[in-house]
């Protein structure tokens, strides 16, 4: 890893490591969290190219209605590990470990994360449980749906199966250990002139992400553990021949599972709170409505999941409660979204490769949360669970939100990570093609599964070709989209305008120091003068942070 | 004229506005042919969604639109946007817009439901033994350790049952058709206790009152006929009720809706709606078979292999049929 020539020495804190990390570093059980950012991210981009490779063959397989391509256990094989690594090596470990990780003590003022050997270990979790789900493959790969509801995942390829849920207790216990870690640094590791609302909008995001993994993760986890003992210990918790409950399974899992896109979207949401105001040259609009909705998105978050079993052994009271706790989950959101909208009003907006993201990302998100709103009630639920309805309406909010936050992250944040800047001009090509490819994919799903369509199908009705012509059409436009991207990270890596501490003359903590941070961070910690997003506000007004004796020493 | 007064630029856009929604409300062509009591209901209230969905989406869309061109850094500004930090009242609104949208949403939503059926699944507790009481021929080979289960006051007698059961109308009242449905990789099966017939697809009359009791042989499977606006699981261990008045004669498809397995795709029939005189009709020539014998015993599962089953599909599968039947069977040991 080329690290920028910035030369301020590390020396003076006293700690004993080098002045720089050699790239070898990146490789090893380090607790900088730094380089641990960077390791999850690397990671995670690198399960992106595979889950997407695997969604490339899906749809070239389903670019005709006959199961003609692929097997039809090899497609199940892919459907499964497509969601789950897009989910949980992707998703998850990219936008929570990867930018929590990065940003959070240099936002706050602190010289790293309070538990860094936890931190550590959290990450390390990763790469096997990535090796564990590619390994699976060679014992047929888990076909159950990254759902496995039982009895299915009970009789289909139990070795893969087995390896699936280990896979995910690993992840399971990296996101519960990264979750703590996030708590305890937030609360208790800020510069002490940092007040409560002078918390950058990420932080707090990830304050609700870390209480919300804390709550569900084990419930999964618990759920899973059970299943695989039915798979490989005889038991039978979930055996209804039995005396086991089927529909038991289902609630502990979506116990987790709902709450895990909150989990893929809050720190996006967060990213979105510090990336427009940067771009667009104005305060964040409503700075406590955004924390607070962060928050009440968590906690609502949490009595949400049955709407994901409307269809299923479901009584009547609990279709209508989840109904109605799933629609008030639209009030926060909307405040997110018309904040964000106020945010751009009567600013100077500029349009870098990190705002078109965004703005993409507000524009897609619009769709996908409405048509989550109708998502939400049971009548409607209906008609359309489990069809292409909701796998249009999801990565919607999954790719057309989550993964442009994470695109329009890296484009505000690879500058101070690298020193280096990306390629505009790549990054706007990048920005149109996945921009165009997203709505060419996910759109038309919506129509084919109000028609009838189901999700998870190899063949299908052939009166619903031509849609899925151009799905499969947009999704090829979404493969070559990486290109630019992956390319222009590679090239500017070593290769890009040199950044310089502040590129885009932002205010959060994280610019106050060189690009890329030395090892603890800053020689002497900031003070805080001044909100994170006091943009626009008299010159004279404004005491920009400025290095203090008086915090030399680590917390 | 050279500029338009703003409150009367605002009501003309509002107007506009409304008069797209509504428009798209009415015609958004979405769904397929109504064929239930119940697929009215179900598209009215998604037709309401839709209308207010789409005045949201032009509203919210058009606002960050216009801000996008109307707010974009002259050429050489490097100055700051307008330091505004939030406005209490703005942000009130924007939360008790959405606020009143949702809870009558969800209002709606409850009566809706209601009007489907959706609060009185399992009305009638007897409705488990049905399936115990199904004539002695119909009994699925495969099933029969389950059912003999039933008899002995086992997993099916279970209450209460999930699902749809009668609408507010029928309330009280007893179906005029029960059909026992069977779901099992990858086929469904259709057993009607009262003329004993056993078949693949499903019959039913027109304007009747149909009650199905669901179960599942092996895995979940979903029971979902589009033109209904129906889905209910097929859960394994337990019995769910779909209760409905078919409204328009036709056959529909009715397809699996929760993945099953290798061939989770292929798992479909058809719903024949008849007219009643065609309905009579079909219950005679099928008792008729059943009493000479021969016909019957062919579209008893047990009777029927794999290759069967499949037989539809295997010419659009790139696998031999051989193949294909070690792949069930390889699913079906387990």
């Amino acid at each position: 890893m080329a690290q920028a020539d910035v030369s301020m020495g590390a020396g003076s804190v006293g700690h004993a490591h080098p002045d720089k990390w050699k790239w070898y570093d990146y490789f090893t059980f380090n607790v900088d969290h730094k380089v641990i950012g960077i390791q999850y991210l690397v990671t995670s981009f690198i399960f992106y190219l595979i889950g997407g490779f695997m969604a490339v063959l899906m749809r070239t397989e389903l670019s005709t209605a006959n199961s003609d391509f692929l097997n039809p256990d090899l497609y199940n094989a892919f459907l499964t590990n497509h969601g789950t690594i897009m989910i949980f090596l992707w998703i998850v470990p990219a936008a929570i470990g990867g930018f929590g990780n990065y940003l959070i003590p240099l936002m706050i003022g602190a010289r790293d994360m309070a538990f860094p050997k936890l931190n550590a270990l959290a990450f390390w979790l990763n790469p096997p449980a990535g090796a564990l789900l590619l390994g699976s493959f060679f014992f047929g790969g888990a076909q159950a749906g990254w759902t496995s509801y039982p009895p299915l995942s009970l009789i289909t390829a139990n070795a893969a199966q087995t390896m699936w849920i280990l896979a995910i207790v690993l992840v399971g216990t990296s996101s519960i250990l990264g979750s703590v870690n996030f708590l305890v640094t937030i609360w208790k590791m800020r510069v002490p002139s940092m007040n409560w609302d002078q918390i950058p909008l990420f932080c707090w995001a990830m304050v609700a992400t870390s209480i919300l993994a804390l709550f569900s993760t084990p419930v999964l986890a618990a759920g899973l553990i059970l299943l695989l003992f039915d798979i490989n210990f005889g038991t039978s918790f979930f055996r209804p021949d039995a005396g086991g409950n089927v529909v038991v399974y289902q609630h502990l899992f979506w116990f987790y599972s709902h709450p895990a896109v909150y989990l893929m979207i809050l720190p996006i949401f967060g990213i979105m709170s510090e990336v427009i105001p940067v771009h667009a040259r104005k305060p964040i609009f409503g700075y406590k409505a955004i924390a607070y909705s962060s928050l009440t998105i968590c906690i609502v978050g949490l009595f949400v999941w049955v709407h994901h079993m409307f269809t299923s052994g479901t009584p009547p009271w609990m279709r209508i409660f989840f109904t109605i706790s799933t629609l008030i989950v639209a009030v926060p959101t909307g405040i997110k979204i018309f904040s964000w909208v106020a945010t751009l009003w009567g600013g100077k907006i500029r349009f870098t490769s990190a705002m078109l993201f965004a703005v993409g990302l507000l524009a897609m998100f619009v769709f996908g949360g409405l048509s989550g709103v109708t998502l939400g009630t049971a009548p409607f639920d209906i008609h359309v669970h489990d069809t292409y309805y909701v796998v249009g309406h999801f990565h919607y909010v999954l790719f057309g939100g989550s993964v442009f936050g994470i695109y329009a992250a890296v484009y505000h944040w690879f500058p101070k990570m690298t020193g280096r800047m990306l390629n505009e001009k790549l990054g706007q090509l990048h920005f149109a093609l996945t921009f165009v490819g997203t709505i060419l994919t996910f759109t038309p799903m919506h129509e084919l599964g109000m028609q009838g369509m189901p999700r998870r199908v190899a063949m299908y009705d052939p009166q619903f070709e031509a849609l899925n012509q151009l799905v499969t059409v947009g999704a090829y436009i979404l493969a070559v989209s990486v290109v630019p991207f992956y390319l222009n990270v590679i090239w500017s890596w070593s290769k890009g305008k040199q950044a310089g501490p502040n590129p885009w003359d932002a205010k959060t903590l994280e610019w106050t120091t060189a690009s890329p941070p030395i090892i603890e961070n800053w020689e002497i910690l900031p003070v805080v003068t001044h909100g994170p997003y006091e943009y626009g506000f008299d010159p004279k007004d404004v005491v920009p942070d400025q290095p203090s004796q008086e915090s030399m020493v680590p917390k | 004229m050279k500029q338009i007064p703003a409150p009367l630029l605002t009501l003309i856009l509002g107007v506009v506005v409304t008069l797209i929604s509504l428009w798209y409300g009415q015609n958004n062509h979405l769904l397929p042919v109504q064929a239930s009591e119940q697929a009215p209901l179900v598209d009215g209230f998604f037709n309401a969604m839709a209308t207010i969905a789409m005045a949201l989406f032009i509203v919210v869309e058009g606002a960050i639109i216009y801000a996008l061109l109307r707010f974009r850094r002259p050429k050489g500004d490097d100055t700051d946007g307008l330091p505004i930090e939030g406005n209490l009242p703005l942000e009130a609104f924007w939360t008790a817009i959405p606020a009143v949208i949702v809870v009558g949403l969800g209002l709606y939503s409850v009566v809706v439901f209601q009007e489907m059926g959706g609060f009185s699944p399992g009305g009638h507790h007897g409705n488990g033994t049905l399936v115990a009481q199904a004539p002695q021929k119909s009994v699925v080979d495969i099933g029969s350790a389950l059912l003999a289960e039933g008899e002995n006051g086992g997993i099916y007698t279970k209450i209460p049952v999930y699902g749809f059961g009668a609408s507010p109308l029928e309330e009280g009242n007893n179906p005029d058709l029960t059909v026992n449905v069977t779901g099992m990789q990858y086929a469904w099966i259709f057993r009607y206790p009262d003329s004993g017939i056993t078949d693949g697809e499903l019959h039913v009359p027109v304007g009747e009152d149909v009650q199905l009791m669901i179960e599942a042989q092996d895995v979940i499977h979903s029971f979902w006929v589009p033109q209904f606006r129906l889905k209910q699981d097929a859960i394994p261990g337990e019995t769910t009720e779909l209760r409905f008045v078919a409204t328009k004669e036709g056959t529909y498809p009715v397809v699996c809706t929760e993945l099953c397995g290798a061939y989770h795709g292929a798992m479909r029939t058809q719903v024949i709606v008849h007219s009643p005189e065609d309905y009579a009709a079909w219950v005679e020539s099928r008792v008729a078979q059943a009493t000479s014998g021969a016909e019957t015993v062919a579209y008893l599962p047990q009777q029927r292999t794999d290759a069967d089953y499949l037989a539809a599909y295997t010419q659009d599968l790139s696998l031999a049929p051989e193949q294909i039947t070690q792949l069930a069977e390889h699913h079906m040991v387990h």
